[in-house]
């Protein structure tokens, strides 16, 4: 059982008063990610939402020592970090508990721009936990399509829908052979912080995916973010699960899915709910892409549910 | 006292025991020719426990100082090293270490830049790179390399402005030269450990380069420039105290070779100058009176030193190792003509582009040059 | 080595209202019927802004935004979104 909202920690990390959307999912999960490492950590952002979020010079809205560094980079800067920590508390320059060092990014800066540098940095299993929090587009920007973007999605550059499925990027991380990978998202708050927790005590490379339904990108009612996050999740478009040492197990209720107990919800509502999918469900065409979204989510469950069985 | 230590080595490797007796704490590295023996010589020393530091193998140059300025910004002292499209690809991140007042120190060994490919010395990387906030020495030999990586940490860390230090392709990244080595206590002296008044600090959180309104971003991009010019007094105190300490002189922001009572100055960067101080003897065995000035500063340009330095109604023949697209000749031939405007109407520049993607440059070959330039 | 200039780097500090006084984005206030409610924190721990009081369930509308998360996720209905306008 994830731990109880009740037995969260009080500690605030996201201070009140910052620059993000109201409703907005990235403070939602960074406040659960702070109750989670409290305030011995270091704080890596690339471009994106949470950067216009944290303030302009010289207020910041976060309370961590943070850099913004260049988009490509969450990777290896991170790693500079961790490095130099790990050496000038060697050479007895530093004192104490070494501070969890982590980087806060979206999907363009994790799947697309920012790539090339955690996947280095997965590979050399440097000291560092990097979150994703998942937009599904570059909603910094006015949202365009990025790798994270799901099929049939309208953005600003893909405006008859995106035509390529996503990456599954928490399974390309895994694959790395790093300690520890999760997905999680806002809805289940317990579940993200038993997961931060884990990742905050196993050394090396730890990726946690967090889904954040952005009600300007994706177009629902912003009151309605916990909303869209439970029903990515019941419909199965987003599965919740972590891999330690690379067994990977399902977290409820992603996990009654994948064994069948209970059958994901069909995807036509959580789609409806979201302007970005329904304003291309008006023709003719709406069932056949339904379907093909709804093959996309299929094919997804029922290949992590064969993969989770490779225990090697 | 013990006493300096003499070796063979090449600038390469120099330019790693530098990095070693600096104590620097992280080096992020990346593999380019003809940079790599610099990244090879390191990550040896750390594996072997010579060198108490991290070597990070990152995926790209753009990762290295990525890696480089982070490192830096949590409070290490960081020392990399690139060559050619090494350095333009880290060009964003150039920008960055810059304006974040990060003192990284990097090597770039000087190489042409593709296309097409060539693997050999001239300019075109590190001039190209003039505008991104980088503090520029250019080098002449091995040793001048070994001294200046110590000199750069120096004028970086006072000033909080990265530096980096230049030199040529082969011609001394390659080639064996003798190098005096300082006693470790020596260097300790001239060098005290990093202690940056900012960095990563939980204990004190703060961050760094959040989005800044104009009215503040204009005042830090004043500072930037005007701090880049207020290293020039570093440099020379830098220089002057390692000569204090080790017996060692390359010059401080410019050095010069029979330059008083010149009529015709050579004016040059990297190893090229010291080839060229061969070519002056040669000229004045033939009765010209011939000089070298060499900047060894190329950002900040070193104007106020080369105007007083430059003997009255001198033709200063520069030669460039790069092209200054748009204009005739070179980009040092255009610094030199923007300086000396207005303050020295006695001097006369001409110009001429050699040595591009390495074509050898003999003493012999460059007197003749200059000749030829005497008669234009 | 040490600096011998001041290093002047965009460096920023933390502080509540690193967004100004985000209260003035509401269009609607969300109103707590303590009444109604049963203290399962629920609005505290999905609240993106950190606004409400976890013990009291109060609300501090000097920042809150009025997203209306809190009231959305309210399993027994305390929270009530009103138009700042009709006060």
């Amino acid at each position: 059982m994830a731990t109880s909202i009740k037995k969260l920690p009080d500690i605030e990390q996201v201070l009140s008063g910052n620059g993000a959307c109201g409703g907005c999912p990235a403070t939602m999960a960074l406040r659960i990610v702070g109750k989670a490492l409290g305030t011995n950590a270091i704080m890596l952002l690339t471009p994106s939402c949470s950067v216009a979020s944290m303030g302009m010079t010289p207020k910041l809205g976060y309370n961590w020592p943070c850099i913004n560094i260049t988009f490509a980079s969450a990777g290896s800067s991170a790693s500079g970090i961790t490095h130099a920590l790990e050496i000038m508390k060697e050479k007895g320059r530093l004192e104490g508990e070494l501070p969890t060092v982590f980087s806060w990014v979206g999907d363009g800066g994790t799947y697309d721009i920012g790539f090339q540098a955690l996947s280095a940095a997965a590979e050399r299993n440097d000291n560092i936990i990097h979150f994703c929090y998942n937009n599904e587009a570059y909603s910094n920007t006015g949202v365009q399509r990025s790798g994270a973007t799901p099929r049939g999605t309208y953005t600003t550059t893909t405006p008859s829908g995106k035509r390529q499925p996503k990456k599954n990027m928490a399974l390309l991380m895994l694959e790395h052979n790093i300690p520890y990978v999760a997905t999680a998202t806002v809805a289940y708050p317990g579940d993200l912080y038993d997961k931060v927790v884990k990742a905050k005590n196993t050394p090396g490379m730890k990726y946690i995916e967090i889904l954040a339904p952005c009600y300007l990108g994706w177009q629902f009612d912003m009151a309605e973010t916990v909303q869209l996050s439970r029903m990515a999740v019941r419909s199965g478009a987003w599965l919740l699960w972590e891999a330690e040492n690379g067994k990977i197990s399902f977290n409820s209720p992603s996990s009654n899915i994948i064994s069948g107990k209970k059958a994901a919800e069909p995807v036509d509502e959580y789609l409806m709910k979201q302007g970005r999918f329904k304003r291309l469900l008006q023709g003719s065409d709406a069932s056949q892409r339904i379907a093909e979204i709804q093959g996309d989510i299929d094919q997804q469950i029922a290949f992590m549910r064969e993969r989770a069985k490779i225990n090697i | 006292m013990k006493a300096a230590q003499v070796i063979m080595n090449t600038g390469t490797h120099a330019a790693a025991l530098a990095a070693k007796c600096a104590r620097v704490d992280v080096i992020p590295g990346y593999p380019i020719t003809p940079q790599t023996s610099i990244m090879e010589a390191i990550a040896a020393m750390v594996e072997s426990g010579e060198m108490n530091a991290r070597f990070i193998p990152v995926e790209g140059e753009h990762s290295v100082l990525a890696a480089a300025v982070a490192a830096s910004a949590a409070g290490a002292r960081v020392f990399t090293a690139t060559s050619a499209n090494g350095l333009l690809y880290m060009h964003e991140v150039l920008h960055m270490a810059s304006g974040g007042r990060l003192p990284v120190v990097m090597c770039n060994v000087n190489r042409g830049i593709f296309a097409p490919w060539t693997l050999w010395a001239d300019h075109q990387d590190s001039f190209s790179q003039r505008d991104t906030g980088w503090i520029q020495y250019h080098c002449s030999s091995n040793q001048e390399v070994f001294n200046t990586i110590l000199q750069a940490f120096r004028v970086a860390e006072q000033i909080n402005i990265p530096v980096m230090v230049n030199f040529d392709g082969f011609a001394i990244s390659h080639c064996l030269m003798p190098l005096t080595l300082p006693p470790q206590e020596d260097i300790d002296r001239f060098l005290p450990p990093h202690e940056p008044e900012w960095r990563l600090d939980p204990q004190n959180p703060s961050s760094f380069s959040n989005v800044t309104m104009a009215s503040e971003y204009a005042p830090f991009r004043q500072m930037l420039s005007d701090d880049i010019r207020a290293s020039i007094p570093l440099v020379k105190q830098a220089a002057q105290e390692y000569k204090e300490i080790t017996g060692m002189w390359d010059g401080d922001t410019i050095d010069t070779y029979r330059l008083e009572d010149a009529e015709v100055v050579a004016f040059a960067v990297n190893s090229m100058a010291a080839e060229l101080r061969l070519s002056v003897d040669i000229l004045r065995d033939q009765g010209i009176k011939a000089g070298l000035l060499r900047p060894r500063l190329y950002l900040p340009f070193p104007a106020e030193d080369i105007i007083n330095a430059l003997p009255q109604n001198a033709q200063v023949m520069v030669l460039d190792r790069n092209y200054n697209f748009g204009h005739p000749g070179g980009i040092l031939a255009s610094e030199l003509k923007s300086v000396l405007f207005g303050r020295r109407h006695d001097i006369t520049v001409k110009n001429r582009v050699i040595g591009i993607g390495g074509i050898d440059l003999t003493r012999r070959f460059m007197a003749e040059q200059i000749l030829a330039m005497m008669d234009e | 080595m040490k600096s011998v200039t001041k290093a002047y780097r965009p460096i920023s500090w933390p502080m509540k209202g690193s967004g100004g006084d985000t209260g003035s984005w509401r269009t609607h206030r969300p109103v707590v019927d303590h009444n109604l409610c049963n203290k399962c924190q629920f609005c505290w721990v999905y609240c993106p802004e950190a606004v409400i009081d976890r013990i009291e369930i109060t609300i501090d509308y000097t920042y809150c935004k009025g997203c209306g998360v809190c009231a959305e996720e309210c399993p027994t209905g305390a929270i009530s979104m009103v138009n700042e306008e009709e006060e």
